[in-house]
C-alpha cells in the first residue's frame, strides 16, 4: 500500500473524527435521544454529510479522469437481499440498546470515553461471529 | 418551536455533519476509496483469524488503510476533545454497551454497511439497497430505544 493512500487515509480519518467528535455523535445518550425523539439533531449530522458526499460521489467522476492520487474511483454497490434487511435490522436493535455505532465507537475512543471499548469489544466479536459462521457467498 | 426539537442547538450538528461528509470526500478525492467505517472491524480481524472469510482479497489488500484510517477517527475526535476540553464519559451501561455491540457487528457486517457505510456514502451513492436499509435499521432503532425507556432500563 502505498505512503500516499496511508496519509490519504489518515487525514480523511482525521476530518470525519473531529466532526463526530463537534456533532457529539461520540456521546451515545445524544443519539440515544434522537431515538426517543428529544433531540433531532442527528438528522442534521446525517443531512449535512450526505450532502457533501453526494456531490463528492456524482461531481468527482464526472470532472476528474480519476482520483488525484489513487488509480481508480470506486462505486459503492449494495445488494439487495435478506441478509442485507436482516443485517440492517439487527443493526438497528443493537443501536438502539446501546446509542452506538461503529464510527463514533473508533472516535470516542480518542476523546477518553472509555466505556466504549466495550461496544469496540462487541463489535470485534460480532464481526467475527459473521465471518466464521454466516460467511454468505 | 426549534427548542423544542433541537434543546441543544443545531450549528454544532450541521457544522460537524458537514466535517464527517468533507472526510469522506477527501478519502474518495485523493483515492477513490469509499469510507465506510465497519468493514474496518472485518478486515482488522484478517491480521489475527485465518478464517477464509477473513482471508479473502477484499479485506487483507484494505486491512491497511482502513487501520490507518481509524486511527484518524480517534486522533480526530481527540483533537475536538483537545481542544475544547469537553470530556464525556457515557453513562450507559456496560452490558448494554457489550450486547449492543454484539449485535452492531454482527448485524453491520451481514448487511455490509452501517449508519456510515449505508447511512452517508450508500445514500450518497443512490443506493436503493442503501435507502431502504437506513429505513429499516432506523426503525429496529426507534423501538429498541423507546422499548428500553419504557421498561427502564436505560
Amino acid at each position: 500500500m502505498r505512503a500516499a493512500t496511508l496519509f490519504a487515509a489518515l487525514l480523511s480519518g482525521t476530518i470525519f473524527g473531529f466532526g463526530l467528535a463537534l456533532a457529539t455523535m461520540i456521546r451515545p445518550e445524544v443519539v440515544l435521544d434522537f431515538l426517543r425523539f428529544r433531540d433531532l439533531g442527528l438528522l442534521l449530522v446525517l443531512g449535512g454529510a450526505v450532502m457533501v458526499t453526494l456531490m463528492t460521489y456524482q461531481l468527482a467522476p464526472r470532472l476528474l479522469t480519476k482520483p488525484l492520487l489513487g488509480p481508480a474511483f470506486e462505486k459503492h454497490h449494495a445488494e439487495l437481499s435478506g441478509r442485507t434487511l436482516l443485517g440492517a435490522a439487527l443493526f438497528g436493535i443493537g443501536w438502539g440498546l446501546c446509542g452506538v455505532c461503529p464510527g463514533p465507537a473508533i472516535a470516542g475512543l480518542g476523546a477518553g470515553n472509555w466505556p466504549l471499548l466495550l461496544a469496540v469489544f462487541g463489535i470485534f466479536a460480532g464481526a467475527y461471529l459473521q465471518g466464521r459462521f454466516f460467511p454468505g457467498k | 418551536m426549534l427548542d423544542e426539537f433541537f434543546p441543544r442547538g443545531v450549528i454544532h450538528y450541521l457544522l460537524g455533519g458537514l466535517l464527517i461528509g468533507s472526510g469522506i470526500s477527501v478519502l474518495f478525492l485523493l483515492t477513490g476509496l469509499i469510507g465506510g467505517t465497519s468493514t474496518f472491524f472485518s478486515s482488522t480481524l484478517s491480521f489475527v483469524s485465518s478464517q477464509p472469510f477473513f482471508q479473502q482479497h477484499r479485506l487483507v489488500a484494505s486491512r491497511l488503510w482502513r487501520l490507518v484510517y481509524a486511527l484518524g477517527l480517534m486522533i480526530g475526535a481527540g483533537l475536538y476533545f483537545a481542544a475544547s476540553g469537553e470530556a464525556w464519559v457515557t453513562q450507559v451501561s456496560h452490558g448494554q454497551l457489550l450486547l449492543g455491540g454484539l449485535l452492531i457487528g454482527f448485524g453491520a457486517r451481514l448487511a455490509k454497511g452501517c449508519t456510515a457505510g449505508h447511512g452517508i456514502c450508500g445514500l450518497a451513492s443512490l443506493q436503493l439497497p442503501s435507502v431502504l436499509a437506513v429505513i429499516t435499521f432506523l426503525l429496529t432503532a426507534i423501538a429498541v430505544a423507546q422499548l428500553v425507556q419504557f421498561i427502564g432500563v436505560g
